[in-house]
């Protein structure tokens, strides 16, 4: 930038990139209005604080299940479109190992296995939930994160690890295949059709006031919230302060670099699957807990919303998926004032595309953090 | 002097097509395409004679797999002209088709229908979905210019569901522009114009027990003495249509790849950087060829749906825009044939193949009632009883389950094993003449 148009500030740097300057304006006025809206009573606080917290929920699940995609793609450089059945894997195998914890003896279990289906079986009866059961929902959620970590690494081991010297769309079309692959082996397995986990019943919930009214927020929402936010600290915590973390960020920036620097790079690759997979399988569970159902394409319908988190953060940037997924959370369910709840997620892909366009690196800068 | 002069340029033309059309078909790729067909066709006469359909019943089989295996052709030749020949990633294929199938259905569904469209003729309703296809094709190009192609794959996936979520949503299920009712029907779907070939045959094609006019008439009479049912013979020629229709595309595409503008594509897909240190401006060429193929991708649901008078959403989620990317990869891309040979093998072998499969297993062999559950099936493995499992395989659903798992592991062994498709390496060279072997034509299709 020379020396004239950075006297112009602001209105040089919109200037030089009008459609940037146009979004921003765009952001303004939706929040403008916003303002407009709560001042005038056009908009309840306690409507607004529902939005809020419903879209902190969706976008810690996002985020979560984001994390597992960021690292794959820094470290493997591809879009890895299986990512959305790896979740629904996660939630599957937990939720079995929950039902298995808390019904045995008293359900067949075949039916347990199967999460009813095929057979009648009474989620009431079983009382699931996290203050009913609260040992079944930890052995599910351990579960379901050592089963996917496991599975991600086979898959690696069977698919993309032949294929590491090929292009990052060939790998994506296998990514491709094998989230078809994985998909229908459920529903070969299971039989398709949502399942009730732990709808139906009464988990407690304590009403939060605000203002005139007061928002519900139940035990399964706090789960969700408390352990996706304690799962990406520790994330934090080993990709910042550990020798496996600082090896990690080395191979995302340059792969070539990192191997010369003597860093074992296929070791590298297969924590990074593990880490992944065994996040993205808690995050499937949790997922999973907080709706009470579950059904076989749970996780291909979270997909591109995961995608649209990660790439809002910055493709590749760990903490970017985390902030981009509650940014596409919160903004989802804050667009219910504009929008019917039928066009909300195309306002989300929307997002997507614009941040694509105007900064592919995302908001957070492209910081590749890991 | 010569014949030409006296029979002017129409006549001199005619014999240009003839001839091309006699060189064409002396090539290796016509006679390849011919015997796969015939090949296919084979195949599936036996497979009806065993399931013990009657002649009718083989006529239509074969009628279906030759639809199917035309549809496919079209789309996978459209995908071909934007991965094969540009390089740009487009998994968004189900979305521009979905724009074309509904603006032909905005346009020309009569307005007394439960979701009205405004009456138009089939043939503007037709142009005008192409022409949607087309401009969405455009828009989507913008990303394409300045987009990786990971990228590219996740913002034509986006505007692919955004296109179907809108279609879906009960904001559009009935709308109205002025005092124009529209609607697209939501979750609900929505009727299309009459089927174009039944107003060839009938006195009054809007109506289900109308009487068949003159050439109908005739024409049911002859199939059945043969023992052909009347909507069979619909069938055929509406199929026999898709086929001139599949024709028509690889004639236009063969052109604009041995044209100027194809050789720079190809010159684009080679090596971008070196077409453009030659002057060519690639960015312009990449949005042409997007374009190209999003109108072709229009017209192939549009020919789709049109037999089938029906349209919902459901139709274009995003697996069908992998069935077209795996029928490619099959037929191998950068290769118009390859694509037509992709599409049918696909669309006969992989998408009904299993179903086919499961029918003559079924009717052979008696393997018992399914279990309830896989539990069960693998129950029984216990005692060494390996029929519940294949009872359980050979259900109805799960056999449609593991179709789409066996598309997947196809996917996965093609892109690995033989990521240049079955024909091998059949990509057109960029330059005009072929520099690596001087004896031969070019003939690669």
């Amino acid at each position: 930038m020379t020396e004239r148009e950075s006297g112009w500030g602001l209105l040089g740097a919109a200037g030089a990139r009008p459609l940037v300057a146009i979004l921003w304006l765009v952001g303004l006025a939706f929040l403008a209005h916003l303002g407009w809206l709560l001042y005038s009573g056009g908009l309840g606080t306690v409507t607004l604080a529902g939005y809020l917290w419903e879209g902190t929920i969706l976008g810690m699940s996002y985020g979560l299940a984001g994390v597992g995609l960021a690292m794959t793609y820094s470290i493997l450089s591809f879009a890895n479109f299986a990512h959305g059945d790896l979740v629904t894997s996660g939630a599957i195998s937990g939720w079995i190992a929950a039902f298995l914890v808390a019904g045995l003896g008293d359900f067949s279990i075949r039916s347990l296995v199967h999460l009813g289906g095929p057979y009648t079986l009474n989620t009431n009866t079983l009382g699931l939930s996290v203050t009913n059961a609260p040992l079944a929902i930890v052995a599910g959620l351990v579960v379901a994160a050592a089963f996917t970590a496991v599975l991600a690494v086979a898959i690696d081991r069977i698919v993309f690890r032949p294929m590491r010297d090929q292009s990052g769309i060939a790998l994506l079309i296998a990514s491709v295949g094998v989230a078809l692959a994985l998909r229908y082996l459920l529903v070969f397995g299971l039989q398709a059709g949502p399942r009730g986990l732990t709808a139906g019943q009464v988990t407690p919930s304590v009403a939060i006031p605000i203002g005139v009214g007061s928002i519900s927020v139940g035990a399964h929402e706090i789960t969700l919230v408390v352990v996706a936010a304690l799962l990406m600290l520790a994330t934090h915590v080993v990709l910042r302060y550990t020798k496996l973390g600082t090896a990690m960020r080395a191979m995302a920036d340059n792969e070539d670099l990192a191997r010369v620097t003597g860093i074992p790079t296929e070791r590298v690759v297969l924590t990074t699957w593990l880490l992944g997979g065994a996040l993205t399988g808690a995050a499937g569970f949790l997922v999973a807990l907080e709706r009470g159902t579950l059904s076989m394409s749970l996780g291909w319908d979270l997909l591109l919303l995961i995608f649209a988190a990660v790439i809002l953060g910055g493709i590749g940037s760990v903490y970017g998926a985390m902030v981009g997924g509650v940014i596409i959370g919160i903004s989802s369910r804050l667009s219910l004032v504009w929008l019917p709840e039928s066009l909300v997620v195309v306002a989300a892909f929307l997002v997507m595309i614009t941040v694509l366009l105007v900064r592919p690196s995302g908001i957070m800068g492209g910081v590749r953090t890991a | 002097m010569s014949d030409q002069d006296r029979r002017g340029p129409v006549g001199s033309r005619v014999d240009a097509v003839a001839d091309g059309v006699r060189s064409f078909v002396s090539t290796s790729d016509a006679r390849l395409l011919l015997v796969f067909a015939l090949t296919l066709y084979g195949l599936f006469t036996v497979v009806s004679v065993l399931l013990g359909y009657n002649f009718n019943g083989i006529v239509d089989t074969l009628r279906r797999i030759t639809f199917l295996s035309g549809v496919y052709a079209i789309l996978v030749l459209a995908l071909n002209v934007q991965w094969g020949y540009a390089g740009l990633f487009n998994i968004g294929v189900a979305g521009f088709m979905a724009v074309g199938v509904y603006t032909m259905a905005i346009l020309s569904s009569p307005t007394t229908n439960t979701f009205p469209g405004l009456g138009l003729p089939l043939p503007i309703g037709i142009v005008g979905g192409v022409l949607a296809a087309t401009v969405l094709g455009l828009l989507a190009a913008l990303p394409a210019l300045r987009l990786r192609g990971d990228y590219l794959a996740i913002v034509t996936l986006a505007m692919a569901e955004i296109v179907r979520r809108v279609f879906r949503s009960p904001v559009f299920q009935e709308f109205s522009i002025g005092s124009v009712q529209l609607g697209t029907g939501g979750s609900r779907g929505m009727n299309l114009p009459e089927n174009p070939i039944r107003t060839l045959f009938y006195q009054n094609p809007g109506e289900a027990g109308s009487p068949p006019n003159g050439l109908g008439s005739a024409l049911f009479d002859a199939a059945s003495a043969a023992g052909i049912e009347p909507s069979v013979v619909e069938g055929w020629v509406y199929a026999t249509m898709l086929v001139v229709a599949v024709g028509l595309v690889y004639w236009l595409l063969r052109r604009v790849g041995n044209s100027p503008f194809g050789r720079v594509l190809k010159a684009v897909r080679e090596d971008e950087v070196v077409a453009r240190a030659l002057g060519k401006d690639t960015r312009l060429f990449k949005v042409k060829a997007f374009a190209v193929g999003c109108a072709l991708m229009g017209l192939g649901g549009i020919l789709w749906r049109l037999s089938g008078g029906y349209v919902s959403t459901t139709m274009f989620q995003p697996i069908y825009t992998f069935y077209v990317f795996v029928a490619l990869i099959i037929g191998g891309a950068g290769s118009n044939t390859g694509s037509i040979l992709g599409g049918a093998a696909f669309a006969s072998l992989l998408f009904e193949g299993p179903n086919f499969v499961r029918r003559i297993v079924t009717g052979y062999v008696d393997v018992g009632a399914a279990p309830n559950s896989l539990y069960d099936a693998i129950a029984a493995l216990g005692g060494l009883d390996l029929t519940p499992l294949v009872a359980y395989s050979l259900s109805d659903v799960n056999v449609s389950a593991l179709r789409l798992v066996l598309l997947g592991v196809v996917l996965i062994y093609l892109i690995q094993n033989r990521p240049e498709g079955l024909l091998g390496h059949r990509k057109e060279v960029a330059s005009p003449i072929d520099l690596t072997d001087r004896g031969t034509e070019e003939g690669d299709g």
